[in-house]
């Protein structure tokens, strides 16, 4: 009921201004509707959505896997960390655009670059959350587990792994939200396709309604998942947890 | 199943560099079923030994030995249940092998049948004591190890819970040591005590109770304990 009352004081708001501003740079919620029926019905809206969802995927799941890893290998050997810490604090400030535009020249204008290009903008976030949860595990647990005899796979996955999660969870989170932002860049920069290219299109054309037909079905793709996914799993992966009444 | 102990000493070196021996001349032996109490002031070295007997820590001079199939079964101080699994999952973790059948005796006997499906952080201290216990024995060890497991809790549930412990042991005979600051566990449950030196600890003497633990009346306890005050080592 709340959500519904804030999206009908943005929908509102979105009007006003649109009235004060003038249709040229703001047009009114109908004309951004008419503009994503239209694009949805030449099928044009649903490939490019789903294109960039397609890098999304691939990408958030490869800097998540190897961010996981190398976190967790950081956090674990002293080695490691002091050997892979430099390389942590370059990427980390890389900026986004620099990593993009370096993987089309070296690799071409081509799907691996670009999914390439936005999981190593999200690779050094997800190295450094597990390399904090790796390193506050407890260690009262993992004795409690070698003294009993358990298994090296099944303390990994009873043991670690439960404490790691909020970790993983907080990785993906943030991961996602980066992800989200970037792909569109890798996209407007060096893919025919996608909801980035639409949008770079849109704006070279002056395209307002176009424009903001592909901006706001994103975001509402964006939410959905959010709240059909992403929120759910993490309330089934930290039920164990008191609740607060 | 025999343990053999010879810790001739154990070092830590501080961060400044600095060596300090935590445990100097731990010697003794314990025979298959038989609860050996270690009493010792606060910061002894005690929690040290329990380490290097259970095989967490290599790094001291001497010989630990015990057969390398020994199944050992620990209570910890704290209970030190994952609080990500319900108490039958914590259970079941440490004891795969442990059937259904064995399991729901278990968890009769110590009272925590109503408790199987709840998290660690709906129990009070004294059920997760329990459920630690219901796990050091699901293991059916060779070797019980029980690291002040009664230490917090009020007189009738320590009573309760010495009374269980005591079944449990004699029920499978099963090599225990006890670690504890209670003069009066240590005579209700051990068959023999070993009192501790401050820093760097060794043990300063021995004490073999002959009455078997479940014929010990209230007065052969007070005549122990008048006992134990002669030796005038009891300083905790």
């Amino acid at each position: 009921m709340l959500r519904l009352l804030s999206f009908v004081v943005f929908l509102a708001s979105w009007w006003i201004a649109s009235l004060v501003v003038g249709d040229a740079k703001l047009p009114a919620p109908p004309a951004v509707l008419a503009a994503a029926v239209a694009e949805a019905r030449s099928g044009a809206l649903f490939f490019n959505l789903g294109v960039t969802l397609a890098r999304v995927a691939l990408a958030f799941t490869l800097a998540m896997t190897l961010g996981a890893a190398i976190g967790y290998l950081m956090g674990r050997v002293r080695l490691a960390d002091r050997l892979g810490d430099p390389w942590l604090i370059l990427l980390l400030n890389l900026p986004a655009l620099v990593v993009i535009v370096l993987a089309y020249i070296w690799a071409g204008l081509t799907e691996a670059a670009a999914i390439a290009a936005i999981a190593i903008n999200k690779l050094p976030t997800a190295v450094v959350t597990l390399r904090e949860g790796t390193r506050a595990l407890d260690p009262a647990l993992e004795e409690m587990a070698a003294i009993f005899a358990v298994p090296r796979s099944r303390a990994f996955r009873h043991v670690i792994l439960p404490q790691l999660a909020p970790y993983i969870a907080a990785a993906a989170r943030s991961g996602l939200s980066l992800v989200w932002k970037i792909v569109l860049v890798a996209e407007l920069l060096g893919r025919p396709n996608g909801v980035g290219f639409e949008i770079g299109v849109a704006f070279q054309l002056f395209d307002i309604p176009l424009l903001l037909a592909y901006s706001l079905t994103f975001a509402a793709v964006v939410l959905v998942i959010e709240t059909v996914l992403v929120q759910p799993l993490e309330a089934r992966l930290f039920r164990w947890r008191p609740h607060a009444a | 199943m025999r343990l053999d102990v010879d810790i001739a000493r154990k070092t830590f070196i501080n961060a400044a560099g600095e060596r300090t021996d935590v445990l100097s001349g731990i010697n003794f032996v314990l025979a298959t079923g038989e609860v050996g109490v270690f009493i010792g002031p606060s910061g002894c070295g005690k929690s040290t030994m329990l380490r290097i007997l259970t095989g967490l820590d290599h790094d001291f001079q001497g010989q630990v030995s015990r057969p390398a199939d020994a199944r050992i079964g620990m209570v910890f101080q704290e209970p030190r249940l994952l609080p990500w699994r319900s108490v039958e999952d914590n259970v079941r973790l440490a004891a795969p092998q442990a059937g259904a059948a064995r399991l729901s005796q278990l968890f009769a006997a110590l009272e925590l049948n109503g408790h199987r499906n709840h998290f660690p952080h709906e129990l009070s201290l004294g059920l997760a004591r329990r459920v630690a216990l219901a796990r050091a024995f699901a293991v059916e060890p060779d070797i019980l190890i029980l690291d002040e497991p009664l230490a917090s809790l009020d007189a009738t549930l320590a009573a309760n819970l010495r009374d269980q412990i005591a079944a449990l042991v004699d029920n499978r005979s099963v090599t225990t040591m006890l670690v504890t600051h209670d003069i009066d566990d240590a005579v209700r449950l051990g068959d023999r005590l070993f009192f501790l030196s401050p820093r760097p600890a060794q043990i300063l003497a021995t004490v073999p109770i002959l009455t078997p633990r479940a014929a010990r009346s209230e007065a052969d306890l007070n005549r122990i304990k008048a006992d134990l005050a002669r030796l005038n080592v009891v300083n905790v």
